[in-house]
């Protein structure tokens, strides 16, 4: 797997961005596309949400899209997951079998398949993604529900499993989310999404709601988990040191549209765009 | 004004029922209820909308089941209704009575006279023959509402078979109470494809509903929904592999007929705490204790 080789070396942050490029760009040439976007296009009524937007996300690649807020960033994200419609371009996505489906044209059932299977989507807020009257355990067993697992037992079990995966106590799984700080709440939301072992995940500000310490906490398990599961990541974030410590590569958006791309590393460190370089010089130095 | 106007005329031929059309619904109503209820016998166990009246009765004592009985009620039908199995509750005394009135119907409490049996969470311990009606009086049609609130959310949720959150709802009952504690309105499967709420019959009810013979029709009054279960038909109760479907049980028989094979009430006799279980299904009682009595 050059992919998750890759995505290894990206990780660590000891190598340099030019051996890494060349790294990615032969894992990238190996596999087809995960997912592919032409052109796309939305409005809301005459207000541009984003516009002429153009990416591709390869299998096992986390890829941030940074910007203001009020940049689209969410707008594309929604668009990508087949939330809503856009109004213009294409967006096409390689399923685990290897067929191409037109997100836009999906039927409501293969979409919702899909976002059950195939896709995770965590939100910004932990209370959009769960159900705040059932038990952590249930939470986390409701896509393998979902998917057809009838046995009790073997539900619990990888319920316990996953709480232990994202540093939950065993003896939380019967407290419903509610009971839960907002950092756990998340990481409950992520273990929900991960646990049907999805290849694509969409996240919407992860760290959003929480304090420094418990965000540097959550970005640690999740670039754990990213590495560990060989997850493609749609990461939408206005943060760009939660984009540095995930992503590998980064595309920035302003009014709508991407300015800059690259990896993450080398957009960071050599902003071309001058939108660019005012967001990282922007970046409060500790 | 048609009321004065029928009334009139009913004094005027001198007729005992006068003011209602047979079965107190017009027959437009009727008709309307009809088609929705071979909608639902058409595709077992999926919720039909219709436009449910006013009754002359508070919404939860049984409108939409007596809307369904009156639209499927024929002149030489024998009617018994039951409420929780009682056939002399008032509930159940008040319906059938107006029935009688309305519709001029012979009345019963046995289950196996009758044609057409309207229910309040009970099916009767006899079982069931080709040729009668249930009618169960629904209050929240809706098995999927506890889980999701949005009804345009349910509705899609059932077109797309879409069901894992029903055993959400038994594993929060396993993971709080170490077994399936939902005793009543239990979920089933019909004709494996859609899930439905059974009313709020006890599930010791549930497997009766399967393989029927007869023909079971649910009416929700307040939600405006019917639906039904045609005989014959696949119904099954949702469960776990390693936690199976299973009915309740007593350790002791009825106090009153000593049934073994019935759902039992328990009854608190005094203050002092005691209580004695008896037949919840008072016809299937009495007629157990009257053939004990005979040997």
């Amino acid at each position: 797997m050059m992919v998750a080789q890759a995505a290894k070396l990206i990780s660590s942050a000891t190598s340099t961005p030019i051996s890494m490029e060349i790294m990615l760009a032969d894992a990238l040439d190996a596999e087809p596309a995960l997912m592919s976007v032409r052109g796309v296009t939305h409005y809301y009524g005459d207000r541009c949400g984003c516009r002429s937007i153009d990416l591709d996300l390869w299998p096992g690649e986390v890829l941030a899209i940074v910007g203001e807020s009020g940049s689209g960033k969410s707008t594309l994200l929604n668009l990508l997951a087949g939330r809503f419609p856009p109004s213009a371009g294409t967006i096409h996505y390689r399923d685990a079998e290897g067929v191409r489906h037109n997100i836009n044209c999906l039927s409501e059932a293969v979409r919702r398949r899909l976002l059950r299977t195939e896709w995770g989507f965590v939100h910004q807020n932990p209370r959009d993604g769960l159900r705040m009257r059932v038990s952590a355990g249930g939470n986390i067993g409701e896509r393998l529900m979902a998917c057809g697992n009838r046995h009790y037992g073997k539900l619990r079990g990888s319920a316990l499993d996953w709480l232990s995966r994202v540093e939950i106590a065993a003896d939380r799984i019967d407290d419903r989310p509610s009971a839960y700080s907002g950092g756990m709440q998340q990481r409950l939301q992520i273990a929900r999404n991960l646990v049907s072992s999805p290849r694509l995940v969409f996240m919407d500000e992860p760290t959003g709601g929480l304090d420094v310490s418990v965000q540097a906490k959550l970005l640690d398990l999740l670039r754990q988990l990213v590495r560990q599961l060989n997850l493609s990541v749609l990461l939408v974030t206005h943060d760009l040191v939660v984009a540095r410590l995930l992503a590998h590569r980064m595309i920035v958006m302003r009014r709508g549209e991407i300015v800059e791309t690259g990896l993450s590393d080398q957009v960071l460190d050599d902003p071309q765009h001058a939108y660019t370089q005012l967001l990282v010089s922007s970046i409060l130095q500790g | 004004m048609p009321a004065p106007t029928s009334k009139a005329a009913g004094q005027a031929t001198g007729q005992s029922v006068v003011s209602y059309n047979f079965a107190y619904m017009d027959e437009q109503t009727k008709r309307m209820i009809r088609r929705s209820l071979l909608k639902a016998v058409a595709i077992p166990g999926y919720q039909v909308p219709f436009g449910g009246r006013e009754m002359p009765m508070p919404y939860g004592w049984g409108t939409g089941g007596m809307q369904v009985s009156a639209a499927v009620m024929g002149k030489e039908d024998v009617f018994k209704v039951i409420d929780q199995g009682s056939d002399d509750t008032t509930n159940a005394v008040s319906i059938r009575a107006f029935f009688a009135r309305v519709a001029g119907i012979r009345t019963t409490t046995a289950t196996v006279e009758a044609t057409l049996i309207q229910t309040r969470h009970r099916i009767p311990e006899q079982a069931l023959r080709e040729g009668q009606i249930m009618v169960y009086q629904v209050p929240i049609p809706e098995p999927l509402r506890w889980m999701e609130p949005s009804e345009a959310e349910t509705r899609a949720m059932h077109a797309l078979e879409e069901y894992g959150v029903m055993h959400v709802k038994l594993y929060e009952d396993i993971a709080r109470h170490g077994e399936i504690a939902t005793s009543f309105d239990y979920p089933v499967l019909v004709n494996k494809r859609y899930v439905m709420s059974p009313s709020p019959l006890p599930k010791f009810d549930n497997p009766k509903m399967n393989q029927c013979p007869a023909l079971q029709l649910f009416g929700a009054g307040r939600e405006k929904r019917i639906y039904a279960i045609p005989p014959y038909t696949t119904v099954t109760s949702l469960d776990f592999e390693d936690y199976p479907f299973a009915v309740q049980r007593w350790d002791v028989p009825c106090a009153l007929c000593g049934a073994t094979d019935s759902y039992l009430d328990e009854i608190i006799t005094d203050d002092t705490g005691a209580r004695m279980f008896v037949c919840s299904d008072t016809d299937h009682c009495a007629r157990h204790a009257v053939a004990r009595d005979m040997q």
